[in-house]
């Protein structure tokens, strides 16, 4: 049998790794709720991310926390550009080609990556993945400590600019009534992009919080994409609290999961909470029946 | 059916079928795998051609048609012919099963995409842990070439067979185009709540869609399994093989017959071409296959099969 | 012999009671008109009646059998057909391919359906627009398109949702003998309808539904001097000032 001591570090654990992973998650959901579509070149983008992470620490020697606002910025630019010249001309206006043009995307994110950097697996290296901080009998890593707070002042920073900026209103307004918006003066594609762009800035802001204790691969970006869209259907397509709660279950589950289980059939449970999901809640755990 | 239906798909297929006559075993090889791939995306063309359903998960299929093949052969002493027809007939069952309960929860757009990829990941995580898959070591089938072990000493044979199987997988979905089925199963795709008031069973419609998807999509596993000899979970249920058969059909173009098999034929041909001038660059072909993707759904959102329908058409009627 | 009787059905929507045990009877075949100010619920039950909505309560019968529990598909093959108010056309498909679609409901091979849908095209004033891609048309033709796909399934009986709404005085004009043609060879029909004009040229009996329940019913003129009717259209209070105003004017 397991400690409760053991259960419990799993837990607190758990909770951490869930707190980056809803930042994955916040991205997706918010271009969903947005823009009606599912993003499958998130999990691409993250990569790309986590990637640009290592450059920066690796050739200009900036650390990953000092990486986050410069990094945040140029993914928000970037994803402003994917979305208003290649996604949104590409698609039509059709949800289905949208879906298909991002998958694309994706595809070729993912090759390019490994073209550039081969399949190796690297990482930050350094001591700073091993820092630990004690907490009465629980040993905790200090940047997951780090990360789970950044990350809810992130989620929060988000909710604000949502509830409380013109940015925020014109997006919630696009979101809900894309037609009355356009008529009230608001260019559903720039908000389009704008959104997209902070889909993408969340991802950064998650890249540098998850490099110190994850290893880079052109791949890994899958193994996140899967979760971030289990969090985000667990919480609700669209909603930014559903991404918060849903990142810290599944973060828990599967830190219980990989240690009642093993590693690999761990992450099986995901997949197996994502599909019942799917089929027996698809609002979500939290949303509103439809 | 008209002459008019067939002729493309008879010289198509002629051609390839003589092919055996001058081209080298390595043209003959590229042939093989792009066709194995060609009757993959005419599977996911009835679905997601045809019905409208974007499956994202289709290895969920053809890694159930490769295994079963495999494993009653090299388990059970079964005849390889038997399992694979037993193949096809457990990824009709599992193609059936995804979409009993994905329909039935009425998933659909990005949904229905992202549940059945989840699908596919499940049984490749499962494939890939349990022991009679061969686990991560993969699978052999012993290899004893003659026609009753489906396998053959030169590489026309299986040429032949897969060629045979295009066939009368084009024959079938020609007839499901110019009948009752097609008519519904396209009402379906175009508006749900129409057909529904038109007498349309909508789940039934879409569960045959997926069921003989699933049998066709798995019978490319099985011949897969038959020409490598070998499977493993990342390639019989990798993302790979979904990803693939979709562009195939989407670059080949929606709903049509032969959509799929010119798609996949060209997405190789382009695909070896890369290779070969950029091998180098690990990944180079996929990373142009993303491209063609995009473009595709950006400029050409008939496929190449649509394009050349309309350049006739056009021509016909100057 | 009454074809489509809905006794007592109501249904809610949240805290929303859309319809609220209505009751009524279709004679076999009758023109049949359900009338009342928009948001009243009439598009409510026709989906009741259809099979699209679940009531929260009470029963539809169809020729006598109870149909409550049935799906949309199964009452369409006992001869219930429905048109959309919002016209849902197939998009992708010609509009031969889109009345073909209704009738493979009863013919199964190819040509018997494309044959059937060539007649029903005929029937309506399609038959010059088969080959159009039903994307192409009108405003007007998409009414026919929807009245034709129906009519292609062969109902006994067919619930209009205002087949007539967006159309011109002249489109109006020409469709009317269409729906009589339609009636004269024994489809029943029941038609929500906003343009009275048609209403009182076409209907033998009228039923009110005003915010969810049955107010009147009656042969047309007679429902459309009820008091109850004009003030669920006009307001409260309005039958009395028409009546004086009336009275002032003779």
């Amino acid at each position: 049998m397991y400690s409760l001591a053991i259960i419990a570090e799993a837990v607190v654990n758990g909770l951490m790794t869930g707190a980056a992973y809803a930042l994955v998650a916040l991205g997706l959901t918010l271009v969903y709720g947005v823009l009606h579509i599912v993003n499958f070149a998130h999990g691409a983008l993250l990569t790309c991310a986590m990637f640009a992470v290592l450059g920066m620490e690796q050739l200009l020697g900036i650390g990953p926390y000092a990486a986050i606002l410069p990094l945040a910025l140029l993914f928000y630019g970037l994803g402003y550009g994917l979305q208003r010249f290649v996604i949104g001309p590409s698609s039509h206006g059709e949800d289905r080609n949208t879906l298909l043009v991002t998958l694309g995307l994706s595809i070729i994110l993912e090759n390019a990556l490994l073209a550039a950097f081969r399949s190796d697996t690297r990482s930050l290296g350094g001591e700073m993945g091993f820092d630990v901080v004690e907490l009465g009998p629980m040993l905790l890593s200090r940047p997951r400590l780090v990360g789970c707070a950044v990350a809810l002042l992130v989620a929060a920073l988000l909710w604000l600019l949502l509830a409380r900026t013109d940015t925020g209103r014109a997006i919630r307004a696009v979101a809900k009534e894309r037609f009355g918006a356009q008529l009230s003066g608001i260019d559903p594609r720039h908000i389009f992009a704008v959104t997209f762009g902070i889909g993408c800035a969340c991802l950064a802001v998650a890249a540098c919080l998850l490099l110190p204790t994850f290893y880079v691969n052109p791949r890994v970006g899958n193994a996140f994409v899967l979760v971030a869209f289990t969090i985000v259907v667990l919480g609700g397509m669209g909603s930014v609290t559903g991404a918060l709660l849903g990142g810290l279950i599944v973060g828990v589950v599967e830190s219980l999961g990989g240690l009642l289980l093993g590693e690999s059939l761990g992450q099986l449970g995901i997949f197996l909470i994502f599909i019942l999901v799917l089929l027996f809640r698809p609002t979500g755990l939290f949303g509103a029946r439809a | 059916m008209k002459a008019r239906d067939i002729l493309p798909l008879a010289l198509l297929l002629g051609a390839l079928a003589l092919t055996p006559l001058f081209a080298s075993n390595l043209l003959l090889n590229f042939l093989v795998s792009a066709l194995i791939i060609a009757l993959g995306a005419q599977g996911w063309n009835l679905l997601g051609g045809y019905g409208g359903q974007l499956s994202f998960g289709h290895a969920a299929l053809f890694g159930t048609g490769a295994y079963a093949t495999a494993i009653l052969q090299t388990t059970f002493g079964v005849n390889a012919w038997v399992g694979f027809a037993c193949g096809i007939a457990l990824a009709a069952l599992t193609g059936w099963m995804i979409g009993f309960l994905s329909f039935r929860a009425r998933l659909r757009g990005s949904y229905f995409a992202l549940v059945t990829l989840a699908f596919a990941e499940v049984l490749r995580i499962l494939a890939n842990a349990a022991g009679f898959t061969g686990g991560a070591a993969g699978l052999l089938i012993k290899l004893e070439p003659s026609f009753a072990n489906f396998q053959f000493a030169s590489r026309a044979g299986m040429l032949w067979v897969v060629l045979a199987c295009i066939l009368g997988v084009s024959l079938l979905t020609l007839w499901i185009d110019r009948g009752r089925f097609g008519a519904q199963l396209v009402a379906v795709r175009e508006n749900e709540d129409a057909a529904r008031a038109l007498g349309v069973d909508v789940l039934a419609t879409k569960l045959r869609a997926i069921a003989l998807s699933g049998a066709i999509t798995g019978a490319a596993g099985g011949l897969y399994a038959q020409n490598f000899l070998y499977l493993d979970a990342n390639i019989a249920y990798g993302t790979w093989i979904s990803v693939e058969v979709l562009i195939a059909a989407i670059v080949g173009g929606l709903g049509t017959v032969l959509g799929p098999v010119v798609g996949a034929l060209a997405l190789h041909g382009v695909g070896e071409v890369t290779k070969g001038l950029l091998g180098w660059m690990t990944g180079v072909d996929l990373m142009l296959f993303g491209v063609i993707l995009i473009a595709a759904v950006a400029f050409v959102p008939a496929g190449l099969v649509g394009a050349l329908r309309r350049l006739r058409m056009r021509r016909a009627t100057p | 012999m009454i074809l489509l009787s809905v006794e007592g059905l109501s249904k809610r929507f949240g805290g929303l009671l859309a319809v609220d045990k209505a009751s009524m009877a279709v004679p076999e075949g009758s023109i049949t008109g359900l009338i009342g100010p928009n948001g009243a619920g009439k598009t409510t039950l026709f989906a009741l009646a259809s099979g699209f909505l679940e009531p929260s309560a009470g029963r539809v019968l169809f020729a006598g059998e109870d149909v409550t529990a049935e799906p949309p598909h199964r009452r369409a093959r006992r001869g219930i057909a429905r048109t959309f108010q919002i016209v849902q056309p197939f998009q992708g498909l010609t509009v031969h391919e889109n009345i073909a679609v209704g009738a493979y409901l009863r013919h199964a091979g190819r040509q018997a359906a494309l044959d059937a849908a060539r007649a029903v095209a005929e029937e309506v004033g399609l038959a010059p627009l088969l080959e159009t891609p039903a994307a192409a048309l009108t405003v007007a033709g998409r009414k026919r398109l929807e009245l034709a796909r129906a009519l292609a399934t062969a109902p006994r009986l067919l619930l209009l949702d205002e087949v007539l709404a967006g159309l011109n005085p002249s489109e109006v004009r020409d469709i009317l003998p269409v729906l009589r043609a339609i009636r004269a060879r024994g489809v029943t029909i029941l038609m929500i309808e906003h343009v009275m004009q048609a209403v009182m040229n076409l209907c033998d009996h009228v039923h009110v539904l005003a915010q969810g329940r049955m107010i009147a019913e009656g042969p047309p003129r007679a429902v459309c001097n009820d008091a109850a009717v004009i003030e669920a259209y006009l307001g409260h209070g309005a039958a009395a000032r028409m009546r004086a105003e009336g009275g002032a004017h003779a």
